[in-house]
């Protein structure tokens, strides 16, 4: 299980009820099921991801998050989970206020637009930033609002959500970001995670 | 045909009040089953069958001599593997393969007909209810079935919160739509305007009104396919011949294969039957019995949902599969839910679609893994 996973794992208490959107072929679902015996529900828009929950005994729906988590009530879940996706969303400002409206809290992770390899990239070689987290090419990736930690940081700030837990990921490293380290953190992370409430 | 052969009945003596008013009593249900019943008795699962299926799920039908109607889904190592569940099916009530139906007699050996009281849906569900007594059954592993049987696995956990561990609606709806009820007139409209129907009282095969029943039956059958699918399969392919014949035989292989799907129909069902069991899917409104709200249907169950519909399925679309999983999510229920790809239309619940038969099988024995 990659180091994103374990670093969510780690936020989220045991006997949780958790809703994983864009939850893929459930990897994370299957490891907070079976190791923090986390009430579990996943939202896939891809059939065949959705195939690979269900043989897994994960439970899923086949939806679009966009679409389909005004059905869910509110606060009806300890924490929904968002990973990497928020960026692709046509209008992610309204995916987050749906999932703080449905969770009691949110963890969000985002691809660090602002990682040095990803302005090295742009600054030396001219060409939009191929990355781990970023691995698509400018004319087939999903991504559609690209940021940085620091936007998103001042973003949810401006919507008066809390920030809980905001962490940097580089590869194994994980470290806390706050208000005075934010400009590092936004050079040396490729990935940030924000445990978040509305 | 000889309906008496190879069918097991469950005689049910405790009264059963029908929606309608009326009270039955003393009367059968014709069942079948598949796999065994374990010690613990959790194994059990109860398959619905849809308008026109019978008890017969799998293997030959000793009654048609054809292939049960389910035979892709149930069966040894199968999605629904009778090594490992214990499968129930029986004839609805107001069907024609031993249940209690309009082609059953009175005291006075008069075919009952359209003296047989209106059934719904639920009085279906209450009167299968009882084969769980039969079986000595507390808790049923799983309930499931497709169309009408959907409709019935719906109601039955209404019904019965406690009684099933899992629920497996499939390609079906909670309400049935206009476009649904418009076309099982069209239905019950060509049984009725056969002349010999005679309000119900015809009295032999001979005298049964099968062409009325076959056109019932070529009508519905388009609604179970796709337009793609029929396309595909028939296209405008002709019958036995190299041109049109310039007259109003059968020159289309469409034309053909739907007038074949009619003549055998009606070898196997009673046209009384049909104008029973389509009046219970229409009269089907499982919101309207909880003063609109569908979600309160399901407060009380802690089952685990699965919810199954098809892309090319315009009969129970998609959507109407979706309100179903709406209603369930928004009172926190354990839903999952597939739309599974498939230019089968309606029928693909039915026939060989890989995507749904694993995702089935995954479901079932996952889930009877956490036991």
């Amino acid at each position: 299980m990659k180091n994103e996973f374990q670093v969510i794992a780690d936020l989220i208490e045991k006997d949780k009820k958790v809703l994983d959107v864009g939850c893929a072929d459930g990897t994370l679902m299957k490891f907070l099921k079976d190791n923090k015996n986390i009430n579990i529900r996943g939202l896939e828009i891809s059939k065949e991801k959705v195939q690979e929950c269900i043989a897994k005994g994960l439970t899923v729906i086949e939806g679009n998050a966009e679409k389909d988590l005004k059905q869910f009530p509110d606060k009806s879940f300890d924490y929904v989970v968002l990973s990497q996706t928020l960026q692709a969303f046509l209008s992610p400002e309204l995916v987050l206020d749906e999932l703080l409206r449905v969770g009691k809290k949110a963890i969000v992770t985002i691809p660090n637009f602002g990682y040095w390899k990803v302005r090295f990239h742009l600054l030396f070689k001219g060409t939009m930033p191929i990355t781990k987290t970023l691995p698509d090419e400018w004319y087939n990736t999903p991504n559609l609002h690209m940021c940085t930690i620091k936007d998103f940081f001042h973003f949810v700030k401006s919507k008066d959500i809390k920030i809980f837990k905001s962490l940097a990921l580089n590869n194994l490293n994980k470290s806390i970001i706050n208000e005075s380290n934010l400009g590092v953190k936004n050079l040396v992370a490729d990935l940030g995670i924000f445990l978040i409430e509305k | 045909m000889n309906i008496e052969k190879n069918i097991k009945t469950l005689i049910v003596k405790k009264p059963l009040k029908l929606d309608c008013g009326k009270t039955i009593k003393d009367f059968p249900i014709a069942y079948e089953t598949y796999g065994s019943l374990n010690s613990k008795k959790d194994n059990a699962i109860l398959v619905f069958h849809a308008l026109t299926g019978d008890q017969f799920v799998t293997g030959i039908n000793p009654v048609t001599k054809k292939e049960g109607w389910w035979s892709y889904a149930v069966g040894p190592e199968k999605a629904i593997d009778t090594n490992k569940y214990f499968v129930i099916c029986s004839n609805v009530i107001g069907g024609c393969m031993g249940s209690y139906g309009p082609s059953n007699k009175d005291p006075d050996q008069k075919i009952l007909g359209t003296n047989f009281p209106v059934i719904t849906i639920n009085d279906m569900v209450n009167a299968q209810y009882n084969l769980l007594d039969h079986f000595g059954i507390d808790k049923l592993f799983s309930i499931t079935g497709g169309s009408m049987g959907g409709m019935q696995v719906l109601q039955f956990i209404s019904n019965f919160p406690n009684k099933s561990k899992t629920v497996i609606p499939i390609a079906t709806t909670s309400s049935h739509s206009a476009q649904n009820i418009a076309f099982n007139e069209l239905g019950r409209q060509a049984i009725t305007a056969d002349s010999n129907w005679k309000d119900g009282n015809y009295t032999s095969n001979e005298t049964n009104p099968g062409k009325g029943l076959a056109v019932a039956r070529m009508a519905a059958h388009i609604t179970y396919l796709s337009k793609k699918g029929l396309q595909e399969k028939f296209g405008r392919k002709l019958q036995e011949r190299e041109d049109l014949k310039f007259g109003f035989d059968a020159d289309f292989q469409i034309e053909s294969y739907l007038r074949y799907q009619g003549s055998v129909f009606v070898d196997r069902f009673d046209a009384n039957s049909y104008l029973y069991i389509t009046r219970a899917m229409d009269y089907f409104d499982l919101a309207k019995q909880f003063d609109g709200s569908l979600s309160e249907a399901f407060v009380n169950t802690n089952a685990k949902f699965f919810i199954i519909s098809f892309t090319s399925d315009w009969l129970y679309p998609t959507q109407e599969n979706k309100d179903i999983v709406i209603a369930l999510n928004s009172i926190g229920a354990d839903v999952g839910f597939v739309e599974i790809e498939s230019d089968k239309g309606h029928d693909s619940f039915l026939l060989d679609v890989p995507d749904f038969l694993s995702a089935l099988k995954n479901f079932l024995d996952k889930s009877y893994e956490e036991n």
